[in-house]
């Protein structure tokens, strides 16, 4: 890759980036389980950005040019997946629900991540009353259950607001309101165990602020766990999205596809043998957090050298077997590209 | 900002301030210190939630607002105190709590203790089924998984696993509703029992509202029977959630003790792989779980409210939502406070259980 822009000791940059660094270093059934997470999330995210071309339908639509769909018709030629109670088809519902699913979960994120990443850094690094009290506050939060607390938090921000963007700010609210003390509690820990490093001692020795010693010194090596978390949380995300929508606090049907509401509306259905409105967008569901929670676990794994799986002690000395398992692979790969 | 920087180091060791008042004493005094430990979670939540749901307006506006002519409105705002500073309310509203006294519901006007008294014990059955079907499911596999360990029947119980946590609750509600009563018609769709059974346990003298209780009270053998199907579906629902959770956490920490000296030694002395699976691995792990399992109790609560709603289970995470529908936030703030308190105290109970296990853990 670029191995000019590199020092010498260092992999290119490209092979210390979290994901791909985790699948060079992964063997057998982990490489399995994180390749089929990576698949997974990756047909959710390509669902979601080319929403508009694959689904037939809008999210809303009640009719084309043929007339007004029929509701709660099986499946059938004109509506692949059938349609709902309220005369929706499913198919298009599904499709469009990832691209609401996706983008709840980046600006969740992103929002917890910021606001958790500051508050952790100056909790941690600054210590005193105010380390106290957002400890306090932040365990508070954390013992309690998570989907009432999005469930108060949505009554509070999306009161009358049923717009695409209201919706999703107020849900994405909901839920990073969950997520920010993990995160905090995590930074916080982090940062204190870098304080006592002799490099920040140094930097502060040399005069440097303290907001460029929390930037530059701590943060950089207080995130490495950060990846992990992300991926787990999108997860949680979702479930959390989900079960909002269920609830009923989630977003208006008119305004986005959520597979929530859909599910919440097909529990009805369920009682008199209907099916199809619940299947698909409850699998939708299964699929998404399956493939994210299988990236964060085999990271997780792999972070942690007791639960790696071990590559076989013959392999890699003799790579060029007859029949290379995927373990001697990744150990010939491993050698041959640190060379 | 700068001067900051020359705090001494030692002030923030990352030890929350419990930690050094429990360092000095023994067992009774850690307890004590944990129990007053309680006191300000509690606190923060009920002022959090408080202020949060007085943000939107006071609650009378919010419940019957467009349904009274505003001068019928008014005088209600006026009559429950409404109309006062918002910190005054607050504080009268935690002393009212200190007390017992959760208020009155707006829309059905029950006072908050006995609404939530009633459908709490609904909901406690249900987590107490889900937590045994939990716990005979996650336990046993979890060691199976450690025994196996990389091997096919821990990958499948490794998949198994996440596939219960990717499941939401509500569409795994819905799967088993699908297979189990409509397909298959073994098992009845929703609600605790069939109207029959309500009726007859409703003549009892003393109904304690745990229907497996009430039921065998009766004596009626049908009535429990009745009971019995009907908490199936949603014990295994909820269960499963759990299961996943504790499947995934026995195998860890077995796999953990596996690897200390002294299970190095029972196998050296020829002791078998699957005796020193399940008798000495097993029960240090079971420290970790227990302190785990307090922290599940904040995924079965919320996890109750979701099945409530798929199964018709009329507990508090059923009425929570119907009050929520209703604008009532008197008593979604009510059912909200009493969850914290139960989670709170679980989470107590659990430091403690785990301090008499392992006196390691009180220092």
């Amino acid at each position: 890759m670029n191995a000019t822009t590199v020092s010498g000791r260092k992999q290119p940059l490209i092979y210390r980036l979290p994901v791909i660094s985790h699948f060079r270093t992964s063997v057998g059934l982990q490489r399995g389980m994180l390749v089929t997470g990576l698949v997974l999330s990756a047909l959710f995210l390509l669902t979601a950005v080319f929403a508009p071309l694959i689904a037939p339908y809008g999210y809303a639509q009640l009719s084309d040019a043929a007339g007004t769909f029929p509701a709660q018709q099986p499946p059938s030629p004109a509506h692949i997946w059938g349609t709902t109670v309220s005369g929706y088809d499913v198919f298009s519902r599904v499709i469009w629900g990832a691209q609401t699913a996706a983008v709840v979960i980046i600006v969740a994120v992103a929002m917890s991540i910021f606001l958790g990443v500051a508050l952790g850094l100056i909790s941690g690094y600054f210590g005193g009353w105010l380390d106290r009290m957002l400890v306090v506050i932040a365990d508070a939060i954390y013992a309690f259950p998570s989907l009432l607390l999005a469930i108060v938090m949505s009554i509070v921000i999306s009161h009358g607001q049923s717009s695409f963007w209201g919706g999703i700010v107020a849900c994405s609210i909901s839920i990073s309101v969950v997520f920010v003390p993990q995160y905090f509690r995590v930074i916080r820990a982090e940062t204190i165990r870098l304080k006592a490093e002799p490099y920040v001692e140094s930097a502060k020795v040399v005069g440097a602020s303290s907001i460029r010693i929390m930037g530059r010194h701590i943060f950089k090596n207080a995130t490495r766990t950060l990846p992990l978390i992300f991926t787990l949380n999108a997860s949680e995300a979702i479930l959390t999205l989900a079960g909002l929508g269920f609830l009923g606090f989630g977003i208006e049907p008119s305004s986005a596809a959520e597979w929530g509401y859909d599910l919440n509306k097909a529990i009805a259905d369920a009682s008199s043998g209907i099916w199809w409105t619940g299947i698909y967008p409850g699998t939708a569901i299964v699929l998404t957090v399956l493939g994210l929670t299988l990236v964060g676990e085999s990271m997780n794994d792999l972070n942690d050298p007791r639960l790696r799986g071990r590559k076989k002690a013959g392999s890699k000395k003799a790579p060029a077997g007859p029949v290379p398992t995927a373990g001697a692979q990744a150990a010939t790969e491993a050698e041959s590209s640190s060379s | 900002m700068t001067t900051l920087i020359e705090a001494p180091p030692s002030d923030a060791d990352g030890l929350l301030p419990s930690k050094k008042k429990s360092s000095g004493g023994g067992l009774g005094s850690y307890i004590l210190v944990r129990f007053f430990l309680i006191i300000p979670t509690i606190f923060i939540l009920v002022t959090l939630v408080f202020f949060l749901m007085r943000v939107i307006g006071d609650p009378i506006t919010a419940a019957q607002g467009g349904r009274l002519p505003p001068e019928a409105l008014a005088q209600r705002i006026h009559e429950a105190g409404y109309d006062r500073p918002i910190l005054v309310q607050y504080f009268e509203y935690v002393g009212q709590l200190a007390t017992g006294n959760f208020g009155t519901t707006i829309t059905d006007r029950r006072p908050v203790v006995e609404m939530v008294m009633t459908f709490g014990v609904a909901t406690l059955e249900l987590a107490i089924n889900a937590l045994i079907v939990a716990l005979l499911v996650g336990i046993p596999l979890g060691l199976i998984a450690a025994y196996k360990r990389d091997k096919a029947p821990d990958a499948f119980l490794r998949f198994f696993a996440i596939l219960c946590y990717a499941t939401p609750v509500f569409f795994a509600g819905l799967l088993m509703k699908l297979t189990f009563s409509v397909w298959l018609g073994w098992l009845p769709v929703a609600g605790r029992a069939s109207t029959r059974t309500e009726l007859a346990m409703g003549s009892l003298a003393a109904p304690t509202g745990i229907y497996w209780l009430d039921a065998l009270r009766s004596g009626n053998m049908a009535a429990y029977g009745d009971v019995a199907a009907h908490s199936v579906l949603p014990a295994v629902t909820l269960g499963l959630l759990t299961a996943g959770v504790f499947l995934r956490l026995v195998r860890t920490n077995v796999i953990g003790t596996l690897g200390k000296d002294y299970v190095e030694a029972g196998r050296s002395r020829g002791v078998s792989n699957f005796r020193l699976v399940t008798k000495h691995a097993y029960k240090p792990a079971l420290i970790p779980i227990i302190t785990v399992m307090g922290l599940q109790i904040a995924l079965l609560l919320g996890g109750a409210v979701l099945t409530e709603s798929t199964f018709e289970w009329k507990g508090l995470g059923y009425q929570l939502v119907q009050y929520l529908n209703a604008r009532d936030f008197v008593a979604v703030q009510g059912i909200v406070v009493f969850l914290a308190v139960i989670v709170a105290v679980t989470n107590f109970i659990v430091d403690v259980v785990a301090a008499l296990i392992d006196p390691r853990v009180r220092y």
